[in-house]
């Protein structure tokens, strides 16, 4: 496993993000049972106590909920998972739009560049393959 | 569950503990961390019952450290004190017999998570798998304090991380685990809590995780600053 964290911020809140990718992605899916405290603890190698922390605050956020017998299970209602992947994604997004204006570009060029990127990944990515596909047409 | 009342504690003129005051509950890893010489080792061996000429009060379950509470607290020191002539089944048959609170199947767990093998001799033993031996003794008790010295110090990274791997499987829940390093980056995530020690006495005593918070850093970056400050005066 790829060291996940890094140096400067609260444990307990990078493992909130970090299971709420889990959640959002699916790799925990909805209604799925969660890993014991302990396992998550030598999963990710860090104290059992900052994983109960994590997980009290996924349940505040109405994302995982306890059975009292039966362990930990996230929860069943797809809008709410959608609502993470969207907050998760919002997340990304205004951290690319805080350092993009940090540089100084106003919110015009940051879009249009934005746009630009985008569609010239997408034309390099179409062009990739045509361009294969020319080389062997070149062959024939 | 640990209670420090204005300890003290001198070797000749040299003074290494300076009035120190510390509760420990239960249900915790805590981190004791300090350059060499800043009464790590002292404060453990004085926990565990093996220094006394101390003053000040030092109650473990209100208890002093001696007799009662060695039932109770489990103690991986920093030297080996192990037989040469012993395999690694024979060291857990002895501890076996003289500790009741001793979980053989726990034992045996943990040498396959070490990768130990039960039949090989002590004496033909590298550093580190006698290390990881007596790791494996010290935390199959099911003891309600485990005071461990350096746990990790003589071993190679991929051994630490599996070091650390059994004692977050192994460890019970509602005891105190009690850890001196000095190697912080490695391991400063699997604490509750971090007891910055230096020439003895505490200079911080924060959650891991407020650390991180106050200071936008890492426990090991903040250990850096206080004590590169430290030696610098």
């Amino acid at each position: 496993m790829t060291d996940p964290f890094d140096d400067k911020s609260p444990i307990y809140l990078q493992l909130v993000i970090i299971f709420k990718e889990k959640i959002a992605n699916g790799t925990w899916p909805v209604g799925g049972r969660v890993d014991t405290v302990r396992d998550l603890a030598v999963q990710f190698r860090v104290n059992p106590n900052t994983v109960q922390r994590a997980l009290a605050e996924l349940e505040r956020e109405k994302l995982v909920f306890s059975e009292r017998t039966s362990g930990r299970f996230i929860t069943s209602d797809e809008d709410t998972v959608r609502g993470v992947r969207d907050h998760l994604a919002n997340l990304c997004i205004r951290e690319y739009a805080d350092r993009m204006s940090r540089l100084g570009y106003g919110s015009d060029v940051i879009l249009k560049m934005t746009e630009e990127y985008i569609r010239e990944k997408r034309f390099s990515d179409n062009r990739g393959v045509r361009e294969k596909g020319e080389e062997k047409h070149d062959f024939d | 569950m640990i209670s420090i009342k204005n300890l003290n504690k001198n070797y000749g003129s040299t003074v290494v503990l300076k009035d120190m005051n510390l509760e420990l509950g239960s249900g915790r890893i805590v981190g004791l961390v300090g350059p060499n010489g800043s009464g790590k080792t002292t404060l453990l061996k004085i926990l565990a019952g093996l220094t006394s000429d101390y003053t000040g009060k030092v109650l473990i379950e209100g208890s002093e450290p001696g007799v009662d509470t060695c039932a109770i607290v489990s103690f991986l020191p920093e030297k080996t004190y192990l037989s040469d002539w012993m395999r690694s089944v024979d060291a857990i048959d002895y501890f076996n017999d003289f500790y009741a609170d001793f979980d053989r199947l726990k034992a045996n767990e943990m040498l396959t998570q070490l990768r130990l093998n039960p039949k090989q001799k002590i004496k033909t033993m590298s550093k580190g798998m006698q290390e990881k031996l007596q790791l494996t003794l010290v935390m199959a008790r099911n003891a309600k304090v485990y005071l461990l010295d350096e746990p990790i110090a003589g071993v190679d990274p991929a051994t630490r991380s599996l070091i650390m791997d059994a004692l977050l499987k192994q460890y019970c829940e509602d005891s105190l685990m009690v850890f001196a390093t000095h190697l912080i980056s490695d391991v400063e995530r699997i604490f509750d809590q971090v007891i910055f020690l230096g020439f003895g006495e505490i200079k911080i005593n924060e959650e891991v995780d407020r650390i991180r918070e106050k200071y936008g850093k890492s426990v090991d970056e903040v250990f850096r600053e206080v004590f590169s400050c430290l030696v610098s005066l």
